[in-house]
């Protein structure tokens, strides 16, 4: 238990996680032919979603047409059994470390309603900016870069550019 | 010759599980660098953590270096790989936009899914975000249309749109990450330490 509580803030070398995670793009994409993604299993979850409360306007729209079709479920994607091993293998790694417990981390400079409204903010910016640039992070950036695509590192340079200059305005959330 | 799957290789069947094995590397080496915490993550943007600067970079070029290496040796055709379309706004602008989320709520989708795991009530509020901000995009569509499907400059590569060769592309990429790493640790010796 002791021992747990001094770990709990020690995480890897950071080349020592960049190179396993480097590693398993490539694994990735010499098994399946591309890359990790993220983003995409909670595309398929709202369409999923939206196709179960209202299929008529699911149908309809342009947008979530493109992920309906009658053989499978829009949740039957690689995408999603990816997420869902995301999740087991960072509980894994948490459990491991004692870090699993439920709590909203934020800066003791502001409260934990603040913390969530801004997560909130954040999440729907993300989730806007991820559907316009057909991926995020992982699926634009990290995976573009490995085969060189012009669009991953021109979304790349856009996220860390855009967080650079807009990291002023929301300095007093974290330092 | 891989890719595995596409090739017949490895059949078809396997696709969902190996995603989920892969799913659990992926989520086990995300959350054991440390990002599952949004204060962590958010440490490059004010100099004080550069552990995203530093995994990213080193997974860039890891997997850049060894892809190349790969298809020199034979084992992979490179041109076989998916490569992520270029629509040109669409990047811009959907990157400037998920830049202001990132510092706005501390994560980006695969690392949120990772503190979820751990119980993290910010970032179940952040998953959530996200597919609110789905749904929006969804249901306006057809005001994001133009910018979505326009600007299409096909599954281009920087080869492609700088004719650099690209042993000397990675080269200098190596080399540009490698100062990076060293200016970063100049920086944080500088800033004053933050406690998480």
């Amino acid at each position: 238990m002791k021992n747990n509580q001094k770990n709990r803030h020690v995480y890897w070398n950071p080349y020592f996680g960049g190179f396993l995670l480097g590693i398993l793009i490539l694994f990735t994409f010499y098994i399946t032919g591309r890359g990790l993604g993220a983003s995409g299993a909670m595309k398929s979850s709202v369409v999923s979603i939206v196709d179960t409360v209202a299929p008529t306007h699911a149908e309809n729209s342009a947008y979530y047409s493109k992920f309906i079709s009658d053989e499978k479920s829009p949740m039957n994607t690689w995408l999603v059994f990816e997420a869902l091993g995301v999740l087991i293998g960072a509980f894994i790694s948490g459990g491991l470390t004692g870090r699993i417990n439920w709590r909203v981390q934020h800066s003791p400079k502001i409260t934990s309603k603040r913390r969530l409204a801004f997560a909130l903010g954040g999440g729907i910016l993300f989730g806007l900016g991820a559907q316009i640039a057909r991926g995020c992070t992982s699926g634009a950036a990290l995976s573009g870069m490995a085969v060189l695509s012009t669009g991953g590192f021109i979304t790349m340079l856009a996220i860390f550019g855009s967080a650079f200059a807009f990291a002023y305005f929301f300095r007093k959330n974290w330092i | 010759m891989g890719p595995l799957i596409p090739n017949g290789i490895i059949p078809h069947e396997w696709d969902s599980i190996i995603a989920i094995l892969i799913g659990i590397v992926f989520g086990f080496v995300l959350e054991a660098s440390g990002f599952s915490s949004s204060r962590k993550l958010a440490g490059l943007f004010y100099g004080y953590d550069f552990a995203v600067l530093k995994v990213f970079f080193t997974a860039a070029i890891v997997s850049l270096i060894g892809m190349y290496y790969m298809d020199y040796l034979g084992y992979v055709d490179i041109t076989q790989m998916y490569v992520h379309p270029t629509y040109l706004w669409g990047a811009i602008i959907g990157g400037i936009i998920m830049g202001v989320g990132f510092v706005a709520g501390g994560f980006c989708p695969g690392t949120s899914l990772c503190a979820v795991a751990i119980g993290k009530i910010d970032a179940i509020v952040y998953v959530i975000g996200i597919m609110i901000g789905v749904f929006i995009f969804s249901e306006l569509y057809f005001l994001f249309e133009p910018i979505y499907e326009g600007f299409f400059m096909g599954n281009i590569t920087l080869i492609d749109s700088l004719g650099v060769n690209p042993y000397w592309f990675i080269f200098i990429f190596t080399l540009i990450a490698i100062l990076s790493f060293v200016i970063s640790d100049i920086i944080r010796k500088r800033n004053k330490k933050i406690f998480y």
